[in-house]
């Protein structure tokens, strides 16, 4: 019996293992191609792994990239920081207190983070030609913050619904007022929610590629995600550096998901859906 | 458990502040401690506010306003964007191209959807019961779901390359076509390769949210099943399915409106091409502003973009609201 359900859950393993396989084959895909000269990646028949591998599309991705990928860090960090300080007072003061407008605020932030992107990308653009934010690093923060911060407010404001409303009182109490209460008590706590909410918000600002291709029309350096496209644009089978270069634009959200997983999952779902 | 309020009133101390946050009116400096709880209130949700109103309020106002003007390239110069009313709305639907994108944006849509619900449940139900290494197996799953979505449609250019591709060469290989197939640039290939590339990366999202939501059944009602003698189909069919319907109506409403937006996949993996066969309506939208430069029509083929998720996301919200009510 006991040899009967061990021999299931090895097929059932192999069964996932399999299944996983497929589909992180693209992945494992991208990275062989980095590692194989361009010649050999012609061939109609496919070389199934690095042998030997090479680094020049590595070493011609650094080159051309290494400022993209720079961009891209200081973009995605600072959306980050502009969303956590903007999202986590509001979310705490959803939570604290009873405000008639604090429901349809809510579903508010539910609500716009439907709106297409190409459609908020269509009016900043103009908007940001007016106020001359175009071809801005800040202007892009602004509006890679328009993923962040909504999804920052839900994802804080439901962690902090499960933090007693007591701690709050009592801190109260102590004379400290709300905003002592809110550094203090609330923000310490919230640990895990902010590191949580701060992952995406990278993310989000990492992955962004619409804003950056249509608020960026001068040769200043871009993102990563934009840096990917235009090389591809002018470079269209030069596969070994193409895959290089979308190997380095992978490694923060891969590391992410290796060290960060426990955050990665609780955000996945929870911006979308109680807990 | 929230404490109740009488309790917390009999707290001298805690009274005044009380008072401040739900005032029910018997305190001689009602008025002046309602003022100054509402300024700290402000201070805490001012700068969201502010943000809200001027990175959403603002630009969807603007959108619509522009969408009734003939905003073209000159009106940057100028400053000029005559009035057309809904000119820009009837030109849409007089436009072949407008009518295409709305039957892509559908194919699209629901092809993408019924791939990544079917195998994200199918998954989630693999998963449910843990095996060696399962949790380790669900983590990477994720994986395609949190890549930049350009960097993914660059390497499904490469799967699909059509002479060196490796999708043509297994398939050829295993007899399942003759030819090589050019899956970008024939027409309704490139449809087929847009929507099997966007499945891949819905799956991990839609498996994620069912499992997490199958976790949540109580297991005591499987057990009793499988005592009257239940297989697992039936328990399946009659069990969990109906369990899970309020989930899977979330989570087809909050699929949709992420599929009718999608933009960056198929702008990186077709433009729209070949031969506006990949052409949804979202990049039609930018086509008009970004290419054409005519962002009059660019911002009415958006509002009617977000007016298609709006449909969709007034059931999500009203389902959101249950679980919401239950909360606060």
């Amino acid at each position: 019996m006991a040899a009967q359900a061990s021999s299931i859950q090895v097929s059932r393993m192999t069964a996932g293992l399999v299944f996983i396989g497929l589909m992180l084959f693209p992945l494992y895909w991208m990275l062989n191609a980095s590692l194989l000269p361009q010649q050999i990646l012609v061939r109609s028949a496919p070389t199934w792994f690095p042998t030997s591998p090479i680094w020049d599309g590595f070493r011609t991705a650094f080159e051309l990239q290494t400022g993209h990928v720079a961009v891209s860090c200081m973009i995605a960090g600072l959306t980050a920081i502009f969303s956590l300080i903007v999202a986590t007072p509001c979310a705490y003061a959803l939570v604290i207190f009873r405000m008639r407008w604090a429901t349809g605020f809510v579903a508010i932030l539910l609500l716009v983070q439907m709106i297409p992107h190409v459609v908020m990308a269509n009016a900043l653009y103009v908007i940001y030609a007016k106020v001359g934010l175009l071809n801005s690093y800040f202007g892009l923060v602004l509006a890679d913050s328009t993923m962040g911060i909504p999804f920052a407010i839900l994802i804080l404001r439901a962690y902090m619904l499960s933090l007693p409303r007591t701690l709050t009182e009592a801190a109260l109490i102590d004379g400290t007022g709300y905003w002592g209460a809110f550094f203090r008590i609330i923000l310490p706590l919230s640990r895990n929610g902010l590191i949580t909410a701060g992952l995406f918000c990278f993310l989000f600002a990492w992955s962004d590629f619409i804003f950056a291709l249509t608020m960026f029309t001068t040769q200043k350096t871009v993102p990563i995600t934009l840096g990917i496209y235009q090389f591809i644009g002018i470079h269209r089978t030069e596969w070994t550096t193409i895959m290089a270069t979308a190997v380095m634009a992978s490694v923060p959200p891969i590391i992410l998901l290796l060290f960060a997983q426990n955050y990665i999952t609780a955000g996945l779902t929870g911006g979308a859906l109680k807990e | 458990m929230k404490p109740t309020r009488p309790q917390l009133q009999a707290n001298s101390a805690g009274a005044v502040a009380l008072e401040a946050i739900d005032p029910p009116g018997k305190l001689f400096a009602r008025r002046t401690l309602q003022r100054r709880t509402s300024l700290i209130q402000l201070s805490f949700t001012a700068p969201a506010i502010v943000f809200m109103a001027a990175m959403f309020g603002y630009p969807l106002y603007y959108n619509l306003s522009m969408s009734f003007t003939d905003f073209r390239v000159g009106s940057f110069l100028t400053g000029v964007a005559p009035f057309v009313g809904f000119r820009n709305y009837t030109d849409l639907f007089a436009d072949s191209l407008f009518v295409g994108s709305l039957t892509k944006t559908a194919i699209f849509t629901a092809f993408s959807i019924a791939g990544q619900m079917g195998i994200g449940l199918s998954l989630a139900l693999f998963f449910w019961r843990p095996f060696p290494a399962s949790k380790t197996l669900r983590a990477l799953l994720l994986a395609p779901w949190l890549l930049p979505l350009v960097v993914s449609a660059t390497v499904w250019r490469w799967i699909y390359e059509q002479d060196s591709g490796v999708l043509n060469y297994v398939l050829v290989q295993s007899d399942l076509i003759a030819d090589k197939v050019p899956w970008l640039t024939s027409p309704p290939h490139a449809l087929a390769a847009v929507i099997i590339t966007n499945i891949w990366i819905g799956i991990p999202f839609s498996a994620a949210v069912f499992y997490s939501g199958l976790q949540a059944l109580p297991r005591e009602l499987f057990e009793a099943a499988e005592i009257d003698g239940a297989r697992a189909f039936q328990r399946f069919w009659h069990i969990t399915l109906p369990l899970l319907k309020p989930l899977t109506a979330i989570v087809f409403m909050l699929s949709v409106t992420y599929t009718v937006k999608v933009f960056d996949l198929i702008f990186v993996l077709t433009g729209g091409g070949p031969a506006y066969a990949t052409q949804t309506l979202a990049i039609y939208a930018y086509e008009l502003s970004f290419r054409h430069l005519d962002f009059g029509h660019g911002a009415a083929a958006g509002n009617i973009l977000i007016l298609i998720s709006l449909v969709f996301a007034v059931f999500y919200l009203r389902s959101f609201r249950k679980s919401m009510t239950e909360y606060a």
